[in-house]
Order: C-alpha cells, then structure tokens, then sequence
C-alpha cells in the first residue's frame, strides 16, 4: 500500500513538472494556433537566470523575479523579432519559426551559461514529509501548488477577463478581432509575454528538483507537449489534468511494470487516447461554419 | 590551403611569440557541445591549456604543436569525417579523443587504415579489448569500476545489491560490465532497474530495489540522473547504503545531490579528486596537484577527472614523441606502447603490446563522501 502511494506521490511530481510546461503551451496557443517549441527554452532560461543571478548574490525570491521578468521580455522579443514580421505566413512556418528559435536560445545559453549542469536549493528545505509510509518532498508540494496556481490563473484569464477573451477572438479569426477593435498586435505581444513567464516560473520552481543545463529545453517541452496533447491542445485544464496523468502513468509502468517501458508506455497511451479522441481529453471540437 | 596555413602559422606566431616552422600537427576530436559536453568541456580546456604551456616551454624536441582540434558535438558520424579530415588534410601525427566510446569507435577504423596513433579518452572496454595495434585509452574502464565496487561490499558485507542504471550510453555499458563480472565478484544482483537520463523522480525504481531485499545500491550513470537518484534515496531514507560510478566523480556532483543527501556515498575515482589527501610519497601528488590548480586557476571551475584524461593522453603522447625523436606515426606509436612508469591524474600507466590501457586496480581509490567532501576510504 505504501508501494502504491509512493508511486502516486513520484507521478504527482513529476506529472506536475509536466503541466507546468505544458500551460505555458495554452496561451501563444490560444492566441495563434501556434505552438511555441521555444517553451522548453524559456523554462531552461527561467531556471538558468535564477541559477546565476541567486550565486551572484541576490536572495532567492529576487533571483526569481528578475528571472521570470527577464524571459517575459526575451517572450517578447521572440514575438517582434522572428513571429510578427513572418505574420500571414502558414502556421506550420511559425511553427517551424519557434523551433529554430528554440535552437538559437539554446546556443546563445551554452554560450552564456556554459555547459554544467545547475540548481539552487529548494525553497523550504529537503526534509521529506511522511504520509503513510511514503515520502514528498517540500519542492514537490511547491511544484504541484504551482501548476494549480497557474491553472486557476489562466482559467480566470480566459473566461472572466476582457483580455483574456480578446486573445481568445484572435485566435478565433484574427481579421474579425481586429475589426471589432482588438489590437492583435498586442494581444500577440501579451501572450508571448505570458507564455514566456510562466515558463520561467515553472523553471524556477521544478530547478530545485529536474536541475538544470543549457539543453533541458528539448526534453521538457516534448513531455510538456505530449501532455498538451493528451489534455487537449489550449486548454488550461487538458494541461493539467495531462500532465499530471502523464506523470502518473510513468511512475506506476516504472513500479509495477518495467522501468525500461516507462517512456513507451507514456506514449502508447497518448497515442489511443488520440485516436478515440483526436482533441483530447478536454479538447473543444471544432466546427467549420460554411 | 595556403591561405589557411598562413594564418595558422601567423596565429601560432603571434601567440606563442616564437618562430614555429616545422609543428607536431596533433589531432582531436572531442564532443564540446552536445549530451557529452560536460565530458569534452573540460577535455577540451585542457587540451588547450596544456599546449599553450608545453609551446611556451619550447615545445617537444624544440618544435612547436600545432593542436586541430574539433568539435564532433557527441555526433559519431560528425566524429568520423573529422577523422578522416585529421589523417587526410590536417596530416597529423597522433591524435587525442573520442571523448565518448561511440564517437571513438566510429573513429577507430580510419586511424587504423591511416596507421595514426589514437588514444581515446572514453570508458568503455570493448575501445581495448581486443587489443588495437593503433588504439589506446587513458581511462580507467567501466568493468574496472564494477570490480572495485563489488570488491568494497564484499568487503562490507554485502552480497544481495541492487542496480539502477542511466539509459543513456554509459550506463547501460556499465550496466553490461558489472552483470558480466558479479558472479566472479560473489555478489547477487537482486534488482535491476533503468531511469531516463533527464528523468526527475527515481522513487519508483528505488522503491522496489528497497522491496528486493537488497543490501547494497549501486548506480551506474552519469550527469543529472545519479544527483537524483542520491536526493531520492535519502529522501525514502533506505538503509542499505548507496554506491555510484567514476562518472560522478566531479565536485559539481556533491553540489547537485546537495551536501545532506551525498553523505555516505561510495564510489571509486581517479586520485585527481584527493590530491590533497594523498600521501606526501605519493608520486601521483605532485601530478595531480598541479594539474588541479593550473586548470582551476585558468578556468574557474573545478577540476574533474574527464580533463585529467585528456591530460594524461596528451603527455603519455609528449613523452612518446621526445622518447621516438621522431615524429613519424609508427615511432610515435611504438613508444607509447612502451610508455612504463608514468604518473598521470588516472594512475600509473604501463602499456604493453597485450595491453593498451595499463592501469590496475590500484588506480582507483575508493572515496566516501563526508560532510561535502571526497576522503578516501581506508
């Protein structure tokens, strides 16, 4: 019994990491239909920043903020820079634009940061908390906290907010929103900003427990993807309840299965979902209006 | 090609300050960047500053070394072309690296058709066994690791352990290594599991290792995987007690585990790591010693036992070539097949014609982890 816990309490973690990177994913979704393989990248950088401006002294929660500040407008850079002056190109070209992106965020780290691997100590200590004879420790809780606090957030963002609703029109059909008076431009600029940051703050929180190199991004953002995927791609709560199902299928395949099958397990049940459901668990289903 | 010789030479010139007409063109092809960097960085670093030190000090036999060095990125296919680029354009003498057991294997065919000298910095055994006629490899092998593990448990008691190994290359050929020598250790592997190189969370594996009856943990893996793996273990406070590879063997390991959860931890690594505690009549301190310091300095980060390979090759190959007073490839490769006696960071190398890594056992140190600190287990 305390087997099982134990492995409900390692997918929790690990799945909340997921659903972390993967909401950064729902906003620049939601705005452009585009989706942003530089969020790996942001995450690396959100953690990298910390890591340096934390040993060059700053306390903590300032080496943080300056991190999520500092990717917020690498975001937005990103979006002027490469995303606004390809506008009216195919998705499929923005898309590939991110990647490329991806990769030159990567190298200009391994410049930077150089190539070791990294981490800052956990926010509240590493004394694990006992519960029925398994163990979770402190981080973890902060990471799951997290990933429900950005949910909330993002799920208010959307439904209650004008602003939120307005990324939602643009991406619903950009010449429309531009025709009832939302500024898309900014909507775009906002949303990268957004992405950015909450990218950073998963990277700030799940350092502690991943650590961190100039080259996390590409791992983080396939798992975070396949979660997206698995939840249904621009829903705050497919990105949850996605990532943190992802973790926990892993961690049961590696305690009861095998751990050799614990990616491909992960994968072979992403895949069936997608075929019975192509949106996604929570997935909207389009309709094309004639 | 002028062009390009001409400003090697200007670059060499102007560097060094010296008149360097007739260089020793030493190849390498090291993974700088890639899932390997954190191995070929400090490689790499090395290589550089020890050149620039033995030309400033007049060079080998009075001629300067001209080091082409390149950045296969991890890439085996990348490492092969650069070899062949080494033997066929760059018309080296001898060349340094392979920093990872793929990369030197896809090389060694084109040093053997080329009939170049290639000494190796990566771990795995099959890179010597069977012997090469032009292969040879400065650090300790992964086999040498398991035998010195299970040696230590034995002697500590246990014989039931437990493996959990990185999926990436190293750990699965350490994983290999060690189920090949268990037996004639007298150890029992009761439990063998794998995690994902950049996996967050081992606690499942290490959960049904503590149900496996397992008296001793082993770890074979390298990078971020084993710091996790020993934050896991302390955190499900298992007893039985925690050994991990040479591949952790950097300080930056201790700082990503964190000082609590490293305590205890056993693992068998090059003297580089404890220079400062070995012996006053050790003739390995006065080496590692002053390797740490000058790479320290020149760097700023802490020296690891990946630097000292390239370290080693790169002198075991200096002293092949002042002991040959030549700097054709077959001299060069008859005398550091005679190489005998010399003191590197890894330990005393003696190759022979059978042989073409020539360290013992004895090599190794086995080391604890107390308070945040190597010491050697006594």
């Amino acid at each position: 019994m305390s087997e099982l816990l134990q492995f409900l309490f390692s997918g929790l973690t690990v799945g909340a990491v997921y659903a972390l990177v993967a909401l950064g994913f729902t906003i620049i979704y939601n705005a452009s239909d585009v989706v942003n393989f530089a969020q790996g990248e942001f995450v690396m950088l959100g953690g990298m920043i910390t890591v340096f401006t934390y040993a060059a002294g700053l306390p903590l929660p300032l080496a943080a903020l300056v991190a999520i500040v500092a990717t917020a407008a690498i975001g937005v850079a990103l979006n002027k820079l490469a995303i606004e002056p390809a506008r009216g190109a195919p998705v499929v070209s923005l898309i590939i634009i991110t990647i490329g992106a991806s990769i030159f965020l990567r190298g200009v780290a391994q410049v930077l940061f150089g190539k070791q691997i990294h981490r800052f100590p956990s926010f509240s200590g590493d004394a694990p908390f006992r519960i029925g004879g398994a163990t979770i420790l402190p981080q973890s809780l902060w990471v799951i906290a997290g990933g429900i606090a950005v949910f909330f957030a993002l799920y208010l963002f959307f439904t209650r907010t004008l602003t939120g609703k307005a990324v939602l029109a643009t991406s619903n059909n950009r010449l429309a929103a531009q025709l009832v008076g939302i500024n898309t431009n900014w909507v775009m600029t906002l949303s990268f900003a957004l992405s950015a940051g909450i990218g950073a703050l998963a990277g700030v929180l799940i350092t502690p427990i991943t650590n961190t190199s100039y080259d996390v991004g590409i791992a983080l953002a396939l798992k975070g993807f396949a979660a997206a995927m698995l939840g249904g791609m621009g829903n705050p709560k497919g990105a949850l309840v996605g990532g943190i199902l992802l973790g926990i299928i892993e961690a049961m395949t590696a305690g009861y299965l095998s751990s050799q099958y614990k990616d491909a397990a992960a994968f072979v049940i992403i895949l069936l979902v997608l075929f019975v459901m192509p949106q996604g668990l929570f997935g909207a289903k389009q309709t094309e209006r004639v | 090609m002028t062009l390009r010789n001409l400003m090697m030479t200007a670059a060499t010139c102007s560097m060094a300050a010296m008149p360097a007409l007739a260089d020793i063109n030493i190849g390498a092809s090291i993974s700088e960047t890639g899932p390997a960097a954190f191995l070929g960085d400090p490689e790499a670093k090395t290589l550089r500053m020890e050149v620039e030190k033995i030309n400033a000090e007049g060079g080998i036999n009075g001629e300067q070394i001209n080091l082409i060095m390149y950045d296969d990125g991890g890439d085996a296919n990348k490492a092969r072309t650069f070899a062949t680029r080494l033997v066929e354009d760059d018309e080296v003498v001898a060349v340094i690296g392979g920093t990872t057991t793929g990369t030197t294997m896809a090389m060694v065919p084109v040093y053997e058709d080329a009939e170049v000298p290639f000494i190796s910095l990566a771990g795995a055994v099959e890179i010597i066994e069977p012997v090469n006629e032009w292969v040879f490899k400065t650090p300790h092998t992964d086999r040498m690791a398991c035998e010195k593990i299970f040696e230590d448990m034995k002697a500590q008691g246990f014989s039931k352990i437990g493996m959990i190994s990185g999926s990436d290359g190293f750990g699965k050929s350490m994983q290999a290594q060690c189920k090949g020598v268990a037996e004639s250790s007298g150890v029992e592997i009761v439990a063998d599991e794998v995690y994902g190189p950049q996996d967050a969370d081992m606690t499942p594996q290490l959960t049904n290792i503590k149900g496996s009856g397992a008296e001793a943990i082993l770890n074979s893996g390298m990078g971020q995987g084993p710091a996790v793996v020993t934050r896991n273990h302390t955190q499900l406070a298992i007893e039985a007690p925690l050994y991990q590879s040479h591949g952790v063997a950097s300080k930056q390991f201790i700082e990503l585990a964190g000082t609590e959860a490293a305590e205890g931890v056993r693992l068998p690594a090059a003297a580089l790591l404890v220079a400062d505690q070995l012996g006053d009549d050790n003739p390995q301190k006065p080496v590692v010693q002053g390797y740490r310091d000058a790479y320290e300095e020149e760097t700023g980060e802490d020296v690891s036992t990946f630097g000292g390979h390239a370290f080693d090759a790169l002198y075991i190959l200096k002293a092949a070539i002042e002991t040959a007073g030549s700097t054709e490839p077959a001299a060069i490769r008859d005398a550091i097949e005679q190489t005998a006696g010399f003191v590197g960071t890894a330990g005393e190398v003696n190759y022979s014609a059978e042989d073409h890594l020539g360290l013992t056992l004895d090599a190794f140190e086995m080391l604890e982890i107390k308070g945040g600190e190597w010491t050697i287990v006594e």
